[in-house]
């Protein structure tokens, strides 16, 4: 309806919306709905997805092409190669950085989320005297950024004798893990009736009977929900791993492409970019295979 | 929730249950079971938490370097910060990366979150990838970032230059101060919007549409609607997201790390990398936790700041208090 009538001043313009009363209609008009909502949107895309872009096609790209925008169109890739892959794959540790990553993820997963279950049990179910307080001081743990903690981290790993040891990250993982995972599964706990577990009660059942065989059967999504995070988030760590490991071969991905393959002053991007990329895809990966979990997991916690 | 029902020992074909011995017994007592169920977590956190806490606070007070213990020095640490300009610089440098990057991303966020909740083809899929700079690792994110900052091939250059024609020169993004830290707060903005974005789109959508339809009987306006039932409802789960992101970006060390490591000449640096850079490059422990610590303060205030400006804003509207 506005579409016709093009307005000159802004003073029309204004005029124009103070009297769109009928709303409904204005909301159907398809050229509005382009530009306040799909535009919008695609730039949105765009601009979120473009650096992934970007770093999928400069991994594929040669030398030559890779640094001469004049004679090749950089958005696009002329002749693409592997050897930035190879190079990673063969001639760097990259697959025993991804073995480490991939192990410590794993062990540092299990660890958070099998202790989570129990604490998070422990609060929603048992019910114990200051379950309430023992809860809100979890989640006061989960804001002590990893930051402020790891030079004193440092230290403490120093004096145990892990420091160079991958299992010194396995262990302070859950520092941030445990906190986020049993908040999440305490949300999932209250969403199980009590009255399930009272029934076994009666039945005779004891309480780990209960929490083997009823309660964690039914908790199996949160538990899903809290390991992909788990992972994902250890996967991503970035500060401790970078601060009690030393020695090439036991390094994170994240931390080693940064470290191991900036190298003097010459970047070798197309490497950098293919190890990023290669990085990316376990979680990424996880990621498209629970994406329901990931977004209900994240709203849940937030909610809590 | 009687503990002993368990004894009355009914018979059920599910749970077979032997006579009740000493272990099991156990089990079933409530306190032991709690103790059991707490330790691991408990024990976690208190030997790679709330122990190192007040160890980085007792470092803080030393000398400590990487291989010497070092000496109770009391407060030296601080009052040396307290005249070092590099440390000033880290101090106002995180308030304003923390100020802009959290302006930045709850303005777009909610933008997002806003398109998001209208009906849209391929709405989960775009939510999905929408999702993505939140799922990969920030440091490789960051390394991508770090190549389209390049001064010599940056894309944004490239198009800015020589598609645009906008500029004769490509830009130097990472080499002067002020581009510098811009560029880390766009790629901290550009990290941090599908968080925002998703949560907000959660609470965007428990609102219940017949509010909006009186409103809309009533003869509200788009931005009445948007002013006076979005942002009100939205407020709770505005302010734990808001807590969460300033908080997180505060202490923020992955992004500045990689793309700057703190240059041009420590001008970028955010307070957590220079403690990292004084502690474990430069060995210094005792400095370096001296400026962990200080980050504590202004952690605490703008989480009470944001929760407690944000929360009580929930409580004025007559809301219970959950």
């Amino acid at each position: 309806m506005t579409d016709t009538l093009v307005p000159d001043s802004p003073a029309e313009i204004q005029a124009a919306v103070g009297y769109e009363r009928p709303e409904t209609l204005a909301w159907d008009s398809k050229l509005r709905r382009t530009v306040t909502i799909y535009i919008p949107l695609a730039l949105f895309v765009i601009v979120l997805l473009f650096p992934f872009y970007w770093m999928a096609i400069t991994s594929i790209k040669p030398d030559d092409e890779m640094y001469d925008y004049h004679r090749f169109n950089p958005f696009w890739v002329h002749s693409p190669t592997l050897h930035n892959i190879e190079v990673l794959l063969f001639q760097t540790n990259y697959p025993r950085w991804l073995m480490t990553t991939m192990g410590i993820a794993v062990a540092a997963t299990f660890l958070s989320v099998g202790s989570s279950v129990l604490a998070a049990y422990a609060i929603e179910r048992l019910k114990f005297k200051g379950a309430q307080h023992v809860g809100l001081a979890i989640y006061l743990a989960y804001l002590v950024p990893p930051s402020i903690l790891f030079i004193p981290l440092a230290t403490l790993i120093y004096q145990f004798g892990l420091f160079d040891n991958p299992v010194a990250l396995i262990l302070t993982y859950p520092t941030f893990l445990v906190p986020f995972c049993t908040w999440l599964l305490i949300g999932y706990f209250k969403s199980i009736p009590y009255e399930l577990e009272e029934c076994a009660l009666i039945d005779g059942a004891s309480r780990l009977q209960i929490l083997r065989r009823i309660t964690l059967p039914l908790a199996v999504p949160g538990l899903i929900s809290a390991g992909i995070f788990a992972f994902t988030l250890s996967w991503n760590e970035f500060i401790y791993a970078l601060a009690f490991i030393q020695s090439t071969d036991k390094k994170t991905v994240p931390v080693a492409i940064l470290t191991e393959l900036v190298t003097g002053d010459v970047y070798q991007w197309g490497a950098l970019m293919a190890g990023s990329l290669l990085g990316s895809v376990p979680v990424a990966l996880i990621y498209s295979f629970f994406v329901e979990y990931y977004v209900s997991s994240m709203t849940g916690a937030v909610k809590e | 929730m009687g503990t002993t029902t368990a004894d009355v020992g009914l018979q059920r074909l599910t749970f077979t249950r032997k006579p009740d011995g000493w272990l099991t017994r156990l089990f079933d007592n409530k306190s032991f079971l709690v103790f059991l169920c707490m330790l691991p977590t408990i024990g976690l956190l208190v030997v790679f938490l709330t122990y190192p806490l007040g160890l980085g606070l007792w470092l803080s007070m030393t000398d400590a370097t990487i291989g010497q213990p070092g000496e109770f020095i009391g407060f030296d640490n601080f009052v040396d910060l307290m005249s070092d300009p590099i440390f000033w610089m880290s101090v106002t440098n995180t308030i304003f990366y923390t100020t802009v990057a959290t302006a930045g991303k709850f303005a777009l966020g909610l933008w997002l979150a806003l398109l998001l909740n209208h009906h849209i083809p391929f709405k989960a899929f775009i939510r999905a990838i929408v999702l993505l700079p939140w799922i990969v690792p920030t440091v490789l994110s960051a390394i991508a970032w770090w190549w389209i900052y390049s001064p010599q091939f940056s894309i944004i250059s490239y198009v800015v230059v020589d598609v645009l024609h906008l500029r004769d020169t490509y830009i130097n993004f990472l080499g002067t101060p002020w581009p510098a830290r811009w560029s880390l707060i766009v790629a901290n903005i550009w990290r941090g919007i599908p968080f925002v974005a998703i949560t907000l789109l959660a609470g965007l959508q428990t609102i219940s549409p017949s509010l909006y339809e009186a409103a809309l009987l009533d003869g509200a306006s788009g931005w009445q609607k948007f002013r006076r039932i979005t942002v009100p409802l939205l407020m709770p789960i505005l302010a734990v997201a808001l807590t969460l992101s300033v908080l997180f970006t505060f202490s923020d060390f992955q992004l500045v790390y990689a793309i700057t490591r703190g240059g041009p000449f420590n001008t970028t640096h955010l307070m957590a990398t220079l403690a990292f850079q004084r502690a474990i490059p430069g060995a210094q422990l005792g400095e370096g936790a001296a400026i962990a610590v200080s980050m504590i303060p202004f952690l605490i205030g703008a989480t009470l700041l944001c929760f407690f400006g944000v929360g009580r804003r929930k409580w004025q509207q007559g809301e219970a208090n959950d």
